[in-house]
């Protein structure tokens, strides 16, 4: 088996990444749109929150992804920190798009959800203040990428930045559980049967689950390949305008 | 076909649109941004392949 090192090479990750993503764009669309369909059209309302449940099939996967996302820049940057391979800076520099589209997705169904459901779009709760600081963090990691010049230090710099942010990025998953005095309920997806949705609901959730770990794996992967062209196209103007 | 979403109607639908809407614009703009830089870095690679020629 190829070790993982070896996707470090540019050249290597752009031949694997280019042969897996057409399956995981069709996964992708595929279970998503499975999922949508089967929770908007074939699942009944819920006793308490009426429709509204249906929202859950948006809120939940993307709020997931929101958080994973930020996980997974924490380990590119940590891979960049110790091992000085671009290409792992450059999927965390590609990641964070996707997962400020997230954090949005999340942050948006929950406010039109709250409104019907808790009288109101916005509340200071533990978990929605820690998942607003999260897409600040977000907002300030693109920012840096795009005001520093110079590729190495701007990776060096917001790989520090993503070990602070991972603090709010915990926050925003645990947040339900460290304070109790918050308005938003617990985890929707747990191990215990007792605190989990109902099967009626559950089913098409994981699978809107898995349709949004496609897309986002499809969308890091293709735009780790275009920072990596970005990247070698800069370096060759850069050596002709040397050689001139 | 439409399921009767009652007076929730707005919230759900609106929740589905503004996602949908996100959804599209981040696939579209790693598209469109991906088409840009495969076409610029042909370009560059083009331009070195000729001056090494000559």
């Amino acid at each position: 088996m190829a070790s993982l090192w070896e996707y470090a090479n540019p050249v290597k990750f752009l031949r694997t990444s280019e042969r897996v993503l057409p399956a995981l764009w069709i996964l992708s669309a595929a279970c998503l749109a499975v999922g949508l369909i089967w929770g908007f059209f074939f699942t009944p309302d819920d006793f308490r929150q009426g429709s509204t449940v249906k929202i859950i099939y948006l809120h939940v996967p993307s709020a997931l992804m929101a958080i994973n996302a930020w996980i997974m820049m924490l380990v590119a940057s940590l891979v960049w920190l110790v091992r000085r391979h671009h290409v792992s800076a450059l999927a965390a520099k590609a990641a964070a798009p996707v997962g400020v589209t997230m954090t949005l997705i999340a942050l948006g169904t929950g406010a039109i959800w709250g409104q019907p459901m808790w009288g109101t779009y916005w509340a200071w709760d533990p978990r929605l203040t820690s998942f607003l600081i999260l897409f600040l963090f977000y907002l300030g990691y693109m920012a840096l990428w795009a005001a520093i010049e110079d590729p190495d230090s701007a990776a060096d710099l917001t790989s520090v930045l993503c070990l602070v942010g991972s603090v709010f990025a915990l926050l925003s998953r645990y947040a339900v559980l460290f304070w109790n005095q918050g308005l938003h309920q617990g985890a929707s997806l747990s191990l215990d049967k007792e605190e989990n949705v109902a099967d009626v609901f559950y089913l098409p959730l994981l699978v809107c689950i898995a349709g949004f770990v496609f897309l986002f794996f499809a969308l890091v992967l293709y735009r780790t390949g275009t920072e990596i062209r970005v990247r070698r196209a800069r370096a060759l103007t850069l050596r002709a305008a040397r050689g001139a | 076909m439409m399921p009767d979403l009652g007076k929730y109607a707005d919230a759900v639908l609106s929740a589905y649109a503004v996602s949908i809407i996100f959804l599209i614009a981040i696939v579209a703009a790693s598209l469109i941004t991906g088409r840009k830089a495969r076409a610029a870095l042909e370009s560059v690679e083009a331009q070195e392949d000729q001056n090494d020629a000559h």
